[in-house]
């Protein structure tokens, strides 16, 4: 009984990180479904969230939920800059440039955030927008508790991926998303914007991961302008764990990895926790490539 | 010399091959027509394993080949040509033909760093092989330019050579007269001939110039949706009228 | 023998800056620092060039190639200091031990990523150089010896010019010679179009495999000089930051180029450590934010890479 309280406890804490791995990996399948491009600085937008997010509260003493609008704006913005100053005039380019481009805007925002006139290279705690409660449960006879965050979380990205549904499949711009990821070519002829959609999908996107970079701020209330990197590189696995391209397929591969994460740290030992996940790549690059949900296709 | 069976293969929902067989014999010229999006090229890339079959057999002499990877049917003796041409465009004229060939004719990592003996005899027939094979299809002179720098008909002539550097005894060409002028398509055929005989080859041609594969073909096998309609001699596929309706057009040709 | 007959040219010249490098060296001009930078200057040109065989000539894209500068980095100190081989004799063997580890290990994980191309392979082997970096992190556990995250210490100092010299001169000599060999062509082919590689019957599989075993082997040798250079190591100098390093030093001096990578190690790491002494402490942080514009400008300036004549759309 102890035992299952404690895997149970487990793994609403790899939920909760995973539910914030899910926001992150929608940015990546989305813009790569319609791209093909990695966006590695895509977990940078996400730091960019939590530190937006971290001065709007402590410096504007903001209320919260006006917060979650500012930081999705600013974080869109900084996508949509992104993709016009370093992405669009490389295309046409060979895909490894694209992803070169994509490692130098990655280490760039890194690094300039991390000048002490920007933000710090230190860390910083993140503000606590309200008291963390706890509730006990009992069902069945095993007992485990959550937080009212937990609760938070999972409602905010449930409320975001909602919205992110009816964007994508109840709106004209949604279905010109899903036309240009389908086939640009075809898509162009039908008279879509291509421009446009890709830069719609790149803000949206990069909302998506500033809803991430509050939600970790407030779980995990410790930010860093390097905090992007490994949750980047892990969403990017969950992604393509889901088959890159797949909106469900990112927030089911987003919580799978992140209980895997967590469960792998509590049972074995946390240093391993950044291993599992390359383990987790490689199998499924092995097993199948084109992920959970994706459809298998031969090429020539 | 090669006997397919069955062959399918799908992609999502449209069954490009559906249980297609055909085989060809020791020094025969096989020409498949058939309208666009009939299968012709996807057989191609089940025979040299570019897809997996979904179903079907396929034997090269007498040897089954269904699950070899395409490197090892190349070496075995079945050599192609791309639809939309597939050469090693950075790389020049001559090393596009001095590297097929080389992969037939093997030295150690060890005699290439210490450039032994055997090293220095290999390279200097691949390269004198290369230029015989250049001559032969009308590209000498060329030999450092990069070849995808090539006007086109030429880039098409050099892949055949690429093909015949690995001495080949099937070769699958795939629409070798694609953009080429009468005039070019007459040189083509002369080509095609000669190398038939002088490298004793078997070969499959897939070809929409009727003018081309009426002239070269000994049997002709008509394909549509992925299916055999009909095979036969080119005189008497010419006559057919489920071909000319299906294929031909309205007039026959 | 025809190796260095046909090297008599490079050999010889590489000889005369020999010369050059240990009369200044020992007329005591330069100092201690700026000897150990030459030094390594040479050790970072031989890792570049093995990213260089492996992304350069046979196009597979790697982001994780200091975890193997590191693997060869760790072989050689452990085995240096737990076999108590402190002489600068047993070095050749124990260079070889980290090439071998090194390549070994390529190889290992090479049969599954390999399957991958451009950005998942990038993807993949980043994830491979965190791994490799979570076990320099955790090595204490396995063997004190290693020092874990807080790093390796007391390696003796065996690397010196004159071996540094022998290694790297001889080994760029060999990759010159199968990059000129059927193995080469082969590897070119495969970065052209492995579709038509498979076709004229070049085992692609095997051909990429052999590539990045071999270029992982040039930077495990690498990593072993540097080991006994600088007599200590830690996780973070093997880190992803080092991968980009040698990335940019094989974009800079072209892709499919040797001499452009020596050129272009020389100016890297004398620009970086330039830097270091020209620039105060608080201003070096800099260095991170202009070296990926660079990247960057360098990318839309010559997407197809800097020895390519083609520019802009294609
Ligand atoms: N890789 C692929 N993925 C999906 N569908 C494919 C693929 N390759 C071929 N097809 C489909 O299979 C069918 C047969 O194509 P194939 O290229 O074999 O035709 P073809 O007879 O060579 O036509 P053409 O004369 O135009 O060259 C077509 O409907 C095509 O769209
Ligand atoms: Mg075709």
């Amino acid at each position: 009984m102890e035992q299952a309280s404690y895997i149970i406890s487990q793994v609403i804490n790899g939920l909760q990180l995973g539910a914030v791995y899910a926001l992150i990996a929608l940015g990546y399948t989305m813009v790569y479904g319609i791209l093909r491009l990695i966006n590695f600085a895509h977990g940078d937008i996400f730091m960019l969230g939590a530190f937006f997010a971290y001065f709007l509260i402590s410096r504007f003493g903001t209320p919260i939920y006006l917060v979650f609008f500012a930081t999705m704006a600013m974080c869109a913005l900084a996508g949509y800059l992104m993709e016009k100053i370093a992405y669009k005039p490389l295309r046409n380019a060979p895909k490894i440039s694209l992803l070169i481009t994509a490692v130098g805007v990655s280490l760039f925002l890194e690094y300039f955030c991390s000048l002490k006139a920007i933000f710090t290279p230190d860390y910083i705690g993140f503000p606590r927008p309200f008291e963390v409660s706890a509730w006990n449960i009992s069902l069945g006879g095993i007992d485990f508790s959550f937080t009212n965050v937990q609760v938070i979380i999972f409602a905010i990205t449930f409320f975001t991926l909602a919205l992110l549904y009816l964007l994508v499949y109840r709106t004209k711009q949604g279905t010109a998303m899903r036309a240009v990821s389908h086939d640009q070519e075809a898509a162009a002829l039908m008279g879509i914007n291509i421009d446009h959609t890709v830069s719609l999908t790149f803000m949206v996107g990069a909302a998506l991961a500033g809803v991430g970079g509050i939600l970790y701020g407030i779980a995990y209330p410790q930010i860093n302008v390097f905090m992007g990197i490994m949750p980047g590189i892990k969403s990017f696995i969950a992604a393509v764990l889901g088959g890159i391209g797949i909106i469900h397929g990112a927030v089911i591969g987003g919580l799978i990895v992140g209980v895997s994460e967590v469960v792998v740290s509590a049972f074995l030992s946390s240093t391993y926790r950044d291993g599992v996940i390359f383990v987790i790549l490689l199998i499924v690059l092995l097993v199948k490539p084109s992920g959970l949900f994706g459809k298998r296709i031969d090429k020539v | 010399m090669l006997e397919v069976e069955r062959l399918e293969k799908s992609f999502g929902g449209v069954r490009a091959v559906d249980g297609f067989s055909f085989h060809v014999d020791k020094g025969e010229t096989l020409g498949i027509i058939g309208p666009n999006g009939a299968g012709k090229t996807t057989v191609f890339n089940l025979i040299t394993r570019f897809y997996t079959p979904d179903g079907g057999r396929m034997r090269f002499m007498g040897k089954s080949i269904t699950h070899l990877p395409p490197y090892r049917l190349a070496r075995l003796g079945i050599a192609r040509t791309f639809q939309n041409l597939r050469l090693f465009k950075d790389l020049t004229v001559l090393e596009n033909i001095t590297s097929a060939h080389l992969t037939g004719h093997s030295y150690s990592p060890f005699a290439g760093i210490f450039r032994t003996r055997r090293h220095l005899r290999i390279e200097r027939e691949a390269r004198d092989n290369a230029m015989m094979l250049l001559d032969f299809l009308g590209l000498g002179g060329k030999e450092q330019a990069p070849a995808g720098s090539l006007p086109y008909g030429e880039q098409r002539r050099l892949e055949i050579a690429r093909a015949l550097a690995i001495r080949p005894r099937l070769l699958l060409i795939d629409e070798p007269g694609a953009g080429m002028n009468p005039r070019e398509i007459q040189d083509l055929v002369a080509t095609l001939r000669e190398v038939k005989a002088r490298f004793d080859l078997t070969i499959v041609m897939i070809e929409h110039q009727m003018g081309l594969v009426m002239n070269i073909s000994d049997r002709i096998l008509v394909m549509d949706f992925g299916e055999k309609i009909m095979e036969g001699t080119p005189s008497e596929v010419r006559k057919d009228r489920r071909v000319i309706e299906a294929y031909l057009g309205e007039e026959p040709v | 023998m025809r190796f260095f007959l046909d090297s008599r040219k490079l050999i010889l010249l590489a000889a005369g800056i020999y010369i050059v490098l240990k009369l200044l060296f020992s007329s005591g001009i330069v100092s201690e620092y700026i000897q150990q930078i030459t030094i390594y200057v040479f050790i970072v040109v031989l890792a570049a060039t093995g990213l260089n065989v492996i992304y350069g000539y046979t196009g597979q894209f790697s982001l994780g190639h200091a975890a193997f500068y590191g693997i060869g980095a760790y072989t050689s100190a452990y085995l240096v200091k737990t076999l108590g081989l402190n002489s600068v004799f047993a070095l050749p063997a124990t260079l070889l031990a980290g090439g071998i580890m090194a390549g070994l290990i390529a190889c290992i994980i090479g049969i599954p990523i390999l399957r991958l191309r451009d950005d998942f392979l990038g993807i993949a082997t980043l994830g491979f150089g965190i791994l490799v970096r979570v076990f320099f992190d955790n090595s204490d556990r396995i063997s004190e010896t290693l020092g874990g995250s807080r790093g390796f210490t007391g390696i003796a100092k065996l690397t010196n010019l004159e071996i540094t010299f022998v290694v790297t001169v001889f080994l760029l000599i060999v990759t010159r010679n199968i990059i000129s060999s059927r193995y080469g062509l082969f590897w070119r082919c495969i970065k052209d179009d492995e579709t038509a590689s498979a076709s004229i019957g070049i085992d692609t599989t095997r051909m990429k495999l052999m590539a990045f075993s071999y270029g992982c082997f040039l930077a495990g040798v690498a990593g072993a000089l540097y080991a006994h250079l600088y007599t200590f190591l830690h996780p973070s100098n093997f880190d992803f930051l080092k991968s980009i390093d040698f990335l940019i030093i094989v974009i800079l001096g072209g892709m499919g180029n040797i001499a452009g990578t020596i050129y272009a190690g020389l100016l890297w790491v004398g620009f970086i450590e330039g830097l270091r002494i020209a620039l105060p402490s608080n201003i070096l942080d800099l260095r991170w934010v202009f070296i990926p514009l660079l990247l960057i400008v360098l990318m839309m300036w010559r997407p197809y890479g800097l020895m390519s004549k083609k520019k802009g759309d294609g």
